[in-house]
């Protein structure tokens, strides 16, 4: 691998990631562009950008190196994050863009009319972000660490200053075309180097040979190879974490407010799931592939296998070629994740922590665009601390710990605040705060050690199966036993996450949103 | 009728007249706007269709993608059943899952916009 080579890539990505960041600082003009893109963008270019921003390091470089370890068990993570937007559309796509909320407290504020909803909610933003931003920048070091042999701190420093220069000086309009851009980056550069491979193979079926044999124990599923007590258990967990968890996901909900209905909403994620299939056919061939002419990765993790194939497989200037594409691809899945994550996360710093304060501070005097740039700094700096005093978990993992956080919390409150008009204000909290702290509590003794063995460790592993019931039976049992906290708001909420935008109905005040009494951030 | 700069608080009609020009019949959205029993059941009915389609969804997607980890558990032989040269679960899960999950969600999003049609049509001609 030629580290000149591989560097002048990653630095071309960055460029083209500031340049488009550029070109959109100059057409946002207003707080309300910096938000929500002004909500005029196109269901194609939209749905570039939510899989250019979804498609994470964990499904760039994490996937195939689960694989590789672990071995066809692992399939279920690509399918899980796939079928995860098949969750979201039917349970909460067009409703979820027609309330009209930008985040998932605004959400949550106006259908349970509660501030104290809203506060717990905003915490758990951070949370799952955090969680989330976490395993991109431990991707980011480990691609330069591969790259060059420089330390991890240098790639993740990298990314998290970029990622908060183009968020703080762009805002969402210009996330959204370098969104799209990076999509089609990452598909061309995982894609290329298996079609070289391919077509370069004499004999195609040498390629297939780790599949088959005495020695393809690990591409059976259920098998050892994955070195879980219960693996049947541990597919159905981590399945269920990864379906109901996206739809919870902070920087999805704010990309789906850039539709201009909930129609557009529903097209969308059609063309969103067509480019993640589309995406995910490629890293098990990584896998596959690896496991003959990288086998030695099997032992170190796997995480790197996605940048060092191409290399294995040519040595000279092909090889150095294709492992500069490779390493620009994971660059832009670093960026992009980062760069939605660091939106949406900045966007509930600053509305519910940050700008009522600001606002005391200096008397007014202030302007709101500054208190967005700065929840973006903050929304980055602490997982950057995290990064630098947590040890290296395996990328995809942690995802799935966010995930399953997610599923346990975000996906019952969206979920039975759609679709269950019995649901009361006090259920609704209480279903929080129980799948928050038994989805966290996992998730803590597991980045500890936790148990070694058996039951408790495959329940603490994956444990998505039982947090996300226990939350859901938490809202419906407590909502029942406080019918009089229903909101008074309740058939108003109804009707506005559920007639199309074509019925001219009454839809109550909707969710006082990032435009509320904002200022013309700058006129120029 | 009145003259535009007459104030509206002392405006006088002919209550005949007003009440000629309210429809006889108050359309479904004026129902659900007043939050009438009817407009109520309209809603209601509305939500419950929605969920059905979107019950029926998961149900199949979760019958077909959950029967494949018990199919390998309880039928080991396919774990390692060979189709065009690849592993039966890596044709599955590698493949085969994606254009499915597709084709879920375009008849979703059909069914999903029919029903929304239905009611706008329902509602507004009343």
């Amino acid at each position: 691998m030629s580290p000149a080579l591989s560097l002048s890539a990653i630095g071309l990505v960055v460029a083209a990631t500031i340049g488009i960041g550029l070109f959109g600082l100059r057409i946002s003009r207003t707080t309300s562009d910096f938000y929500v893109a002004s909500r005029a963008i196109t269901p194609r270019w939209n749905a570039s950008a939510i899989s250019g921003e979804y498609l994470s390091a964990a499904s760039f470089l994490g996937v195939a190196g689960l694989v590789l370890v672990n071995g066809a068990d692992m399939l279920w993570f690509s399918v899980g994050y796939t079928v995860g937007y098949l969750m979201l559309l039917v349970l909460v796509a067009a409703p979820l863009r027609r309330s009209g909320a930008y985040t998932l407290p605004d959400f949550a504020e106006t259908r349970f009319e509660s501030a104290a909803v809203r506060r717990i909610c905003a915490g758990l933003v951070v949370g799952i972000g955090t969680l989330y931003l976490l395993p991109q920048l431990h991707g980011a070091g480990l691609a330069v660490q591969t790259v060059t042999g420089a330390p991890p701190q240098v790639g993740a420093m990298i990314v998290a200053v970029i990622v908060v220069i183009n968020v703080a000086a762009g805002g969402m309009r210009s996330i959204t075309f370098v969104q799209a851009f990076q999509y089609w980056l990452k598909l061309t550069a995982l894609a290329t180097p298996i079609f070289v491979i391919l077509l370069a193979w004499h004999q195609p079926t040498g390629v297939l040979d780790s599949l088959h044999g005495a020695a393809a124990e690990w591409a059976e599923p259920l098998s050892r190879a994955g070195g879980r007590a219960h693996p049947l258990y541990a597919t159905y967990s981590l399945l269920m974490a990864l379906c109901f968890g996206t739809m919870g996901l902070p920087h999805v909900l704010v990309r789906f407010y850039t539709n201009p209905d909930g129609r557009a909403a529903r097209r969308t994620t059609v063309v969103v799931l067509a480019l993640l299939g589309l995406f995910y056919l490629f890293p098990p061939m990584y896998a596959v592939l690896g496991r003959t002419f990288a086998p030695d990765l099997v032992g170190a993790g796997g995480d790197t296998v996605v940048l060092e194939l191409p290399g294995r497989v040519f040595p000279g200037t092909a090889g150095d070629l294709l492992g500069a594409l490779v390493a620009a691809g994971a660059f832009a899945a670093f960026l992009s994740t980062s760069s939605g994550l660091t939106v949406a996360i900045a966007g509930v710093i600053d509305q519910d922590l940050l700008r009522s304060r600001l606002h005391r501070w200096t008397g007014g005097d202030y302007v709101a665009v500054n208190s967005f740039r700065i929840a973006a700094l903050l929304a980055m700096v602490v997982p950057y601390l995290a990064f630098t005093v947590t040890g290296a978990l395996s990328l995809a993992d942690t995802v799935g710990l966010a995930f399953a956080l997610a599923a346990s919390t975000f996906c019952p409150l969206l979920v039975l605040g759609i679709w269950w008009r019995r649901m009361s204000t006090t259920g609704a909290a209480a279903g929080l705060v129980v799948g928050g702290i038994a989805a966290s509590a996992a998730a803590l003794v597991n980045v500890t050690g936790g148990p070694h063995g058996g039951w408790p460790r495959a329940l603490v592993g994956q444990p998505a199966a039982w947090t996300m019931p226990l939350a859901f039976l938490t809202v419906i049992v407590v909502s029942k036993l406080t019918p009089d906290k229903i909101p008074a708001g309740t058939a108003r909420s109804m009707v506005r996450l559920h007639t199309p935008e074509a019925v001219d109905v009454d839809r109550g005040p909707g969710p006082a949103t990032a435009h509320r009494a904002l200022p013309t951030a700058r006129r120029s | 009728m009145s003259t535009p700069d007459a104030p509206r608080r002392v405006r006088v009609t002919n209550p005949r007249a007003s009440a000629a020009k309210r429809p006889i019949n108050p359309t479904g959205t004026r129902e659900i706007d007043e939050q009438t029993r009817l407009g109520e059941i309209y809603m209601l009915s509305l939500v419950q269709t929605q969920l059905r389609l979107t019950l029926a969804v998961i149900a199949g997607v979760l019958l077909v993608l959950g029967s494949i980890p018990l199919l390998f558990w309880l039928v080991p032989p396919t774990r390692t059943l060979s189709v065009l040269g690849l592993p039966l679960p890596w044709v599955i899960l590698g493949i085969l899952v994606y254009p499915v999950v597709y084709v879920a969600a375009r008849i979703y999003v059909r069914h999903a916009e029919r029903i929304e049609a239905e009611f706008t049509e329902f509602v507004g001609r009343q």
